[in-house]
């Protein structure tokens, strides 16, 4: 399919493995993602759907620009938010949805150079995911 | 200072509308030094400001997965100054701005080749380790001068590449055996050229140094990730013009991942601000990846020098004026 150029080292997987490999963490992506936008929307619909206000008065813009509004920032406030079906919980979840798929596009990444036999590149992305891990712990601990 | 009720609010509910407003004005006095001023949008509704919102971030979509940037350069001056809403909601905002348009424009640049994901893994170590080290040496820097010194980075990485706006594609480049090592080098079809443009890359090493020095001015300064990395790939490491913008915008989500899982634990991503940003960001970096195979390099690269140019401007005079 492509040429023999030395764009890929030496003893080198099947292409199509490798193609297959791309499309599956490009559907991947896509799946996070347009899963993410729906459940984003969704949220936003029924947050106006309880709140009748959110549609016409000015008197709640004050609320949702102003820095007091912080609500559903931890996962415990977030699952009874989702079991009462409540507008704001449902779009931060897909909120998370979103946030998780670049990380779960760098795990992924690993599977497929363990299956393209890539040991640098195992060892790399590794390095990367352990990375984006330690900053995540390192955040919380100082934020 | 009187809070100002809009006209059909005080027909409708008579006065308890500015009874709450200055209910809240006086507990949190601190807020409302930055809310009150602009007016205007307390006139809004809820449903016309996420409406507003969303269109502005499909724009912001749009254009930052054409140039592999974030959109924070578009998304936070129209949330703070336009709607009066909090910096850190704002930033807050802006984070998921980043992600949803790395993730809206990723898998159909990685289906196209349009990404090089062996260059953007390797590069990235050089990002997260830059981004920890940041989030150490934050505190211990003085900020102005840091604003300073990459605004005039930025400004002469603009006039580089606005000297070489008609490089060709795909040309002949210095021989890297690192990057022969790590198979870098990669190919991709350009539309517009109407070939297949096999590309080396070249000075992998100081790419990565490169990409240390984004990562730990995107951590510390909040601002530059992909305006650094998308002229590291273009200048030192010669990949295609559109390669590297790709390139940056799969990074630049994966770095802004790690930080949004703090932003959302300090409760700075509000869902009613960054719901409209999302969705807006998503639909336009869709857009935006169907769009930039059809564009010609030159104009990719004009038109990012200028955006450049412009984030260049806005850090020097952060560092002129010392904030």
């Amino acid at each position: 399919m492509n040429d023999p150029s030395p764009a890929h080292p030496r003893n080198q997987p099947p292409a199509d493995l490798v193609r297959k490999v791309e499309l599956l963490i490009s559907n991947l992506l896509r799946v996070g993602v347009v899963s993410s936008l729906i459940v984003v929307v969704i949220g936003l619909v029924v947050s106006f759907l309880h709140h009748p206000g959110y549609i016409r008065s000015a008197t709640q813009m004050h609320q949702v620009i102003s820095d007091n509004h912080r609500t559903w920032h931890s996962l415990s406030e977030l699952g009874p938010g989702l079991l009462q079906f409540r507008g704001e919980a449902i779009i931060m979840a897909g909120l998370l949805l979103l946030i998780a798929t670049p990380v779960m596009r760098v795990a992924v990444s690993i599977v497929a150079f363990v299956v393209e036999r890539d040991p640098i590149f195992v060892i790399v992305t590794s390095f990367v995911l352990a990375m984006l891990i330690l900053s995540f712990v390192l955040g919380k601990a100082g934020g | 200072m009187a809070p100002r009720v809009s006209r059909r609010e005080a027909g409708q509910r008579g006065t308890a509308p500015s009874i709450q407003r200055q209910i809240w004005t006086r507990s949190h006095p601190a807020s409302s030094a930055t809310v009150p001023r602009v007016e205007w949008a307390h006139h809004l509704s809820v449903l016309q400001f996420v409406l507003a919102t969303l269109g502005i971030s499909l724009v912001a979509g749009l254009a930052g997965s054409l140039l592999g940037l974030g959109g924070g350069i578009i998304v936070v001056p129209v949330l703070t100054l336009l709607f009066g809403i909090d910096i850190r909601l704002a930033v807050g905002a802006s984070i998921v701005s980043v992600i949803a348009t790395s993730s809206g424009a990723a898998a159909a640049y990685v289906r196209e080749h349009m990404a090089n994901l062996r260059v953007g893994m390797f590069l990235e170590i050089g990002t997260v380790t830059g981004a920890i080290t940041g989030a150490f040496v934050a505190g211990h820097i003085q900020v102005r001068w840091l604003f300073l010194i990459f605004g005039l980075m930025m400004g002469y990485s603009a006039v580089e590449m606005f000297r070489h706006r008609k490089h060709e594609e795909g040309g002949v480049v210095p021989p890297d055996r690192l990057a022969d090592r790590l198979g870098l080098h990669g190919s991709y079809y350009d539309q517009t050229l109407g070939r297949q443009v096999d590309y080396r890359v070249t000075h992998t090493l100081v790419g990565v140094g490169l990409m240390y020095i984004a990562g730990m001015v995107s951590g510390l300064l909040g601002i530059g990730s992909g305006a650094l990395k998308v002229p590291s790939m273009d200048l030192a490491m010669r990949l295609p013009i559109k390669v590297s913008t790709a390139t940056s915008n799969f990074m630049i989500g994966v770095t802004a991942a790690a930080s949004a899982g703090v932003y959302f634990a300090r409760g700075d991503i509000n869902p009613l601000i960054a719901a409209p940003v999302a969705a807006g960001v998503l639909v336009g970096a869709t857009g935006g990846s169907l769009l930039l195979p059809r564009l010609k390099n030159h104009w990719i690269r004009l038109i990012f020098v200028v955006v450049l140019l412009w984030i260049s401007i806005e850090m020097l005079w952060k560092g002129v004026r010392g904030t």
